[in-house]
């Protein structure tokens, strides 16, 4: 069967066709290289800073040049942990993350440990959620730098960001938050969350892939990850991706204008599909904080069932959502963000994520809450450990 | 998703013999949740021929589909000719599997394996080339 309900806005959105029409001139029409000293360049040049703008809006920045424009959010978060720590190194070589942030910002961490950085990884507690007390005991003289995400992606909780930014000030580190799966979706305002840093990635809110910014204040010190010419003040060299760009700032800017209008659509059918769920799987979980989460962003863990099966049944009716199941994954692991927030192996393994988005309708929610239960039942009627289970006298 | 073969789709989509046989003559588990798959063979044995058997699977697609196949290539053979089923050949019937799900779902012919020995062992008797592979891993996160 063809894709009939999309609800995995959290791996991707589709560009809006307003977003797209921006574009199009950008790769024949508009084709000069920003750099140049000519009227081609000219025209690209000043696109480039209308989307800067834009962006800068979107996350309450008043100073559009404090944005530098990257691939995606991963380059955005390997430019933010690298480049702030080695920016700071004569200071200190001490950073800390939470257990739960994207592998973007785990595996520069962890190259940084390589060279000489000493990493705490703080925990999170059973709604995933990064308490500001153990960041404040984990703050050390030498702290450099600290990176907490604004929401997750996988499990949709929303971190209190603004406590943890004022221990982390206090203690006179850099604070760098990953907001790829919040910005778009949620307000975001990097004075009132208080942060140096912030990740973002278009694609997240219905703009092209391959297109991401990272923000940093002005006057904070951030080493290039690569070597090169003046694009991006010298901190992001290569020649700009002109269409990509213009796409994000067309879809931040639109962004901020429906914000409200989305987030009140998305959190009705986010809290249907929840209702949905729960009230007709039995033995299903809802993983993530029950309130503070993504108005887009509904996960479960189902018992006694795998998540790639799942996936399987449920995209051949159609339906496209996703699970953190070790199966799901290349690697065959878990989900770290599951287990660190102290989920079972087993339990982990039966991890459903449904993110609704623009397209979405109350009727495409009421066919997966359909649709779900059988094959929820026919893999369990398959299971050794629903049959268990049952055994057991249904107790726990 | 993994890109499955036509035969794993439709043997996950329609998988055959599942159940359990409630007075099974052999019973062989193998698996376990941290890795993602576990699977319970069930047989009925008679005249030395696999009169029956059905299986029970946790696990991905995969991991149902080469159960399903394992049964099916399993019924009606000699305990000797079962016993030279192997994970390979299951997976070659099934017209191969994604690399990395070799080593964590291709675990039916281990599964139906443990049954036959526990067969075996029940009757006091040995099944030429009959091989249980030990489970190195059982208690390993890390070598899934």
């Amino acid at each position: 069967m063809t894709g009939r309900v999309y609800l995995d806005y959290a791996a991707t959105t589709p560009v809006l066709p307003e977003v797209l029409q921006a574009m199009l001139p950008y790769f024949n029409e508009v084709y000069g290289n920003p750099l140049s000293i000519h009227a081609w360049g000219d025209r690209a040049r000043q696109a480039i800073e209308e989307a800067r703008a834009k962006t800068a809006s979107l996350i309450g920045v008043a100073r559009p040049e404090e944005i530098i424009f990257t691939s995606s959010g991963t380059e955005s978060n390997n430019m933010a942990i690298k480049g702030l720590a080695l920016g700071r190194q004569d200071k200190g070589k001490h950073v800390i993350v939470s257990e739960i942030e994207h592998f973007s910002v785990l595996h520069s961490a962890r190259t940084l440990q390589k060279s000489g950085f000493e990493v705490t990884t703080v925990p999170v507690d059973r709604n995933g959620v990064v308490n500001p007390d153990d960041v404040a005991r984990s703050l050390r003289k030498d702290t450099v730098l600290v990176s907490v995400m604004h929401a997750n992606g996988e499990v949709g909780t929303i971190q209190p960001i603004k406590e943890i930014a004022g221990k982390v000030r206090e203690a006179g580190a850099l604070f760098h938050t990953d907001a790829v799966a919040s910005t778009g979706i949620l307000p975001v305002n990097v004075a009132e969350l208080g942060v140096d840093a912030l990740s973002m990635a278009a694609n997240q809110f219905y703009g092209p892939k391959g297109a991401g910014a990272l923000w940093v204040r002005r006057g904070v010190r951030l080493l290039p990850l690569m070597d090169g010419g003046v694009q991006e003040d010298g901190r992001r060299p290569g020649t700009e991706n002109v269409p990509a760009i213009v796409g994000m700032g067309k879809a931040a800017e639109i962004a901020r204008i429906e914000m409200t209008e989305r987030a009140a659509k998305f959190t009705a059918l986010r809290d249907r599909l929840i209702q949905g769920v729960l009230g007709k799987v039995p033995y299903t979980i809802l993983t993530g904080h029950p309130t503070q989460r993504l108005p887009n962003h509904a996960s479960f863990c189902v018992e006694f069932i795998e998540g790639e099966a799942m996936l399987m049944l449920l995209s051949s009716q159609g339906v496209a959502v996703s699970s953190g199941s070790a199966c799901t994954s290349r690697a065959l692991k878990a989900s770290h963000v599951l287990i660190a927030m102290g989920l079972s192996h087993e339990i982990a393994q039966g991890s459903l994520m449904c993110t609704v988005g623009i397209g979405t309708t109350e009727a495409d929610i009421d066919y997966v809450v359909e649709t779900l239960p059988p094959i929820v039942g026919r893999l369990r009627e398959m299971s050794p450990l629903w049959a268990k289970h049952l055994k057991q006298g249904k107790g726990e | 998703m993994p890109v499955y073969s036509d035969k794993v789709m439709e043997h996950f989509m329609k998988p055959r013999n599942v159940g359990e046989i409630p007075d099974a003559d052999g019973i062989g588990e193998v698996g376990n949740p941290v890795c993602g798959d576990m699977m319970t063979f069930y047989i009925k044995v008679k005249d030395g021929k696999l009169e029956d058997v059905k299986f029970k699977t946790f696990g991905c697609g995969a991991a149902i589909a080469v159960s399903s196949m394992v049964s099916e290539m399993a019924i009606g053979k000699t305990l000797e000719e079962a016993a030279r089923i192997t994970n390979q050949s299951v997976a070659q019937e099934l017209g191969g599997l994604p690399k990395n799900k070799m080593h964590c779902s291709n675990l039916g012919a281990s599964a139906l394996h443990k049954a036959i020995k526990d067969y075996a062992d029940k009757n006091g008797i040995k099944i030429e080339g009959l091989k249980v592979e030990e489970e190195e891993h059982e208690d390993d996160e890390k070598t899934c």
